[in-house]
């Protein structure tokens, strides 16, 4: 199962009920706004930190960079992808839940 | 004379959005330019996520949206020169003011409500 979020984690919980929902062997994938939960130093990292020994993550590297951030500002093992990447996630998964 | 005339008031745009992922960032920049044509006393805030507008090293090629935040930097050229940061919003996420593509005065709680109760106008965003 693929789980999408694309709104900041400070302004909304899909995060948070993402993370809620989320089991082991799930994967995740951060785009738009959504990639501010991926990065280090943020409230976040710590929850972040532990999704992913359970979970893949995923943060879309366009958005990354649009917001200023790199792969360097990313919390070890969130895994870099693009839109080719993210078109190959949606295929592989099934169902994708889009937290809006 | 119209009795407008000459009458310069203290504007606050408040900006509490992230850029791109919503409009709101690019809106407030474009009232603000548009009414630093009018001489009037401006002031910019940047609380929660509206602190990551002022992110540097934006690229937004890959997402073929136009990068505004040049923009911020330029605004001294328009008088808009009073630039507020909240420190609360800044440390939550990690950042400080060397993360900034602009020199900001950073806020703690009492100094910016302070600030907001000194305008005639604030605007939201």
């Amino acid at each position: 199962m693929l789980h999408t979020v694309n709104k900041s984690p400070f302004e909304k919980n899909s995060l948070e009920t993402c993370l809620r929902f989320a089991r082991q062997g799930h994967t995740i994938l951060l785009y738009e706004d959504g990639i501010y939960a991926a990065l280090k130093g943020t409230v976040f990292e710590a929850k972040m930190t532990a999704t992913v020994t359970n979970c893949k993550i995923y943060v879309l590297v366009p958005d990354l960079e649009a917001r200023g951030m790199r792969m360097d500002n990313v919390v070890a093992g969130i895994q870099p992808v693009d839109y080719a990447g993210f078109v190959d996630l949606v295929v592989e998964n099934n169902p994708v839940q889009a937290w809006l | 004379m119209d009795e407008m005339e000459g009458t310069i008031k203290k504007f606050l745009y408040l900006n509490r959005r992230a850029p791109y992922g919503t409009i709101y960032a690019l809106e407030s920049l474009e009232v603000v330019l548009i009414g630093a044509a009018f001489d009037q006393d401006v002031s910019l805030a940047f609380i929660d996520d509206g602190v990551y507008q002022l992110k540097k090293n934006q690229d937004t090629v890959k997402v073929e949206m136009k990068n505004f935040s040049p923009t911020y930097r330029a605004l001294e050229g328009y008088d808009v020169e009073k630039l507020y940061v909240d420190k609360a919003s800044l440390e939550a996420r990690g950042l400080t003011t060397e993360d900034l593509v602009v020199p900001v005065q950073v806020l703690d709680v009492a100094q910016m409500t302070e600030l907001m109760a000194q305008q005639d106008v604030v605007l939201s965003f």
